[in-house]
């Protein structure tokens, strides 16, 4: 065992953590804080509904650098035509409303912008939306399953999640087929309401997906996010926070499995721009084959006016073969010195030999050693997703994907 | 009788300058029933012993053979060893996260024994040895070696050791860092498996203080990777008052 064991070829990890001024106005003394660059490069990057102000993106912008444009299908520059193909279907227990609204919907579009030319051509094609709302009060007795299946056209889909004050909802959104999909979904959370997202996209090896999801959680509300990517060609998705009113909380946790030749980046912002809320984000990958390439890019901003803020997000992967590549970048800014904490991490490691070599002396042979090792990876961080349904779902799947793929 | 028999073992690990021997012709054998233990000053390369019967990837045999029951334990793979009784309990067992223990156990007993053990009965079989070696049941559904103390990462090895139930248990450095209590728990436990006479153990350690709770048969001194004195248990007395000086001296300028 070499002693760069922990170093993949082809990996990288970056990340950077940005100082401003401090609440009283006094600049942060410290070694690095002597920055010349505008600390918020990213806050003022541009945000619209309307796709013609972005301009078509040639894949060395910061927000493209990593994303394979070729793979799009023509999302990004206009070129992909709405041809359908993508069903929707809403399974919803009592308590829930379902409707398909037009564009013109005075509820679409209130938790944000659309931040890349993507987002903003899905923004500006789809025809119809997709409400489901759950009234204020109402605790919900089982999961609303939104199933998205593609069979093989292109489609722009929007979709908004409502909970109003003090209601409970968990939703499950399925992606399964083939597709070419650009969506933009809406998470928009009352004032102590708890919602619980997991979206899974489980496509066919040819679909390409990108989606913003943005969430606006209410005071004191609680949003909770799981994303599990197992398929596509190129799935790119930036879940994105944002807190209406003081002592909101978000978790925003990721598994992905990445195979030969499949591009999947998640692309994550937080913006504390509200006094006392909290945030915590984990997103483990592991990543197998040639060509496997993940992409997590974790933005956290702590604006000068969100004092009390509590922040953590970490990413991990594990390579398990040659080939992958990983790029990790979090960015952690901070405008104000007045909070409650704030941190980040990001490792990217091979296969611990260590792990291996404990399991097979214990008679485990080295194939099912691996797997439980993987399997263990993911089930730590599944452990907290908290609804004992949904957690043996996932892990189900990532039993399957191993047997397929961890030999 | 399941025998273990280590003929002129070297063992060589690589380093910034090319490999370095380590081991330098070790000559040791172990009998089921018997009681080993093997002392000596840090480097001298015990626990290269341990982790190359084990079989660690880290640690490349340059010559010498290992044998059990006349099978050629070094042209095994790490998982085959333990299958064929070999058992090491490890002085630094790794965090395994997201694998519960009682996950791990049945998998490992289930590999071991060549088939999954009855639920009813390994439920029950789990719960006793743990009782037995004062661990608390919640401790099943903790991540392997997850936050352990010193203590319980101990008490979890020698649990499975006496789940196991191998024919040769190499114990690396089982009683550093536990207090006495934890200590008398481990040994207890030890003693249990000893007993039923169908385990070899080489006990592997630095102090004489666990010698109070395992009796050994033989002591055999360790010293510049090879074995330098080996006698009765009268020989741990001598250490004990002592200590290893005259054995690195002599180590020294071998």
């Amino acid at each position: 065992m070499a002693a760069d064991v922990n170093t993949p070829a082809g990996s990288t990890t970056a990340g950077s953590v940005q100082v401003g001024t401090a609440g009283a106005g006094a600049p942060l003394a410290g070694p690095g804080t002597g920055r010349t660059q505008p600390i918020d490069a990213r806050v003022s990057a541009i945000a619209s509904y309307d796709v013609a102000d972005f301009p078509v993106p040639h894949g060395r912008e910061e927000e493209w650098r990593f994303t394979p444009l070729e793979r799009l299908r023509g999302l990004h520059d206009g070129t992909a035509a709405a041809t359908g193909g993508v069903k929707v279907a809403v399974e919803a227990p009592e308590g829930v409303t379902v409707e398909t609204v037009d564009r013109d919907d005075p509820r679409l579009g209130r938790s944000g912008k659309p931040v890349d030319r993507v987002a903003a051509q899905a923004y500006s094609s789809f025809e119809k939306a997709t409400v489901v709302s759950v009234a204020k009060d109402t605790v919900l007795t089982g999961p609303v399953r939104v199933a998205v299946h593609g069979e093989g056209g292109t489609a722009f889909a929007h979709l908004l999640v409502e909970v109003g004050a003090f209601a409970e909802a968990v939703v499950v959104l399925d992606h399964t087929g083939g597709a070419v999909l650009a969506a933009n979904v809406e998470y928009v959370l009352g004032d102590g309401a708890k919602l619980t997202v997991v979206s899974v996209q489980d496509w066919d090896d040819t679909a390409v997906h990108a989606a913003q999801h943005n969430a606006l959680v209410g005071r004191d509300a609680k949003f909770k996010s799981v994303v599990v990517t197992f398929g596509g060609d190129l799935v790119r998705l930036q879940p994105r926070v944002r807190y209406a009113a003081p002592g909101g909380e978000a978790e925003l946790y990721g598994l992905y499995f990445t195979d030969d030749g499949q591009h999947h980046e998640h692309r994550l912002t937080v913006d504390h721009d509200t006094p006392h809320c909290r945030s915590n984000v984990a997103y483990k990958g592991a990543l197998q084959g040639e060509g496997a390439h993940a992409v997590w890019i974790g933005d956290v901003l702590i604006r000068a006016a969100a004092e009390g803020t509590d922040t953590y997000e970490l990413n991990r992967n594990l390579v398990l073969s040659d080939g992958a590549r990983v790029d990790s970048v979090p960015n952690l800014e901070i405008e104000t010195g007045e909070i409650v904490g704030a941190g980040h991490a990001s490792a990217t490691g091979r296969f611990d030999d260590e792990q291996l070599f404990y399991l097979m002396s214990r008679g485990v042979p080295a194939e099912e050693a691996r797997r439980l090792v993987v399997r263990g990876f993911f089930a730590e961080l599944l452990q907290q997703i908290g609804i004992p349904e949904v957690e043996e779902r996932l892990l189900a799947k990532v039993d399957a994907e191993l047997e397929a793929s961890v030999a | 009788m399941a025998t273990l028999e280590i003929h002129d073992l070297h063992v060589s690990v690589e380093a910034e300058n090319g490999p370095r021997e380590i081991l330098r012709g070790v000559d040791l054998t172990v009998k089921q029933g018997e009681t080993h233990a093997i002392m000596g000053p840090n480097g001298s390369g015990k626990s290269t012993l341990a982790y190359s019967l084990a079989g660690h990837p880290k640690y490349t045999v340059t010559g010498g053979t290992v044998t059990l029951d006349g099978e050629d334990v070094l042209a095994m793979s790490v998982d085959e060893r333990a299958r064929a009784g070999l058992f090491l309990a490890m002085q630094y067992p790794v965090e395994v996260p997201g694998v519960s223990v009682s996950n791990f156990l049945r998998t490992s007993a289930t590999a071991v024994r060549g088939e999954a053990p009855k639920l009813r009965t390994w439920v029950k079989e789990v719960k006793e040895a743990m009782a037995r070696l004062q661990m608390d049941p919640a401790f099943a559904e903790r991540n392997v070696n997850e936050g352990f103390s010193g203590g319980e990462k101990k008490r979890h090895e020698i649990l499975q050791l006496e789940l196991l139930k191998p024919k040769i248990a190499v114990l690396d450095e089982t009683d550093s860092g536990l207090d006495v209590d934890a200590l008398r728990v481990v040994s207890e436990g030890v003693n249990r498996v000893r007993e039923t006479g169908e385990v070899g153990t080489l006990l592997i350690t630095h102090y004489t203080r666990i010698l109070r709770y395992i009796k050994p048969d033989h002591v055999h001194v360790f010293a510049a990777g090879r074995i330098a004195e080996s006698g009765g248990p009268e020989l741990a007395d001598k250490l004990e008052a002592e200590g290893y000086e005259s054995y690195v001296k002599g180590g020294a300028s071998a």
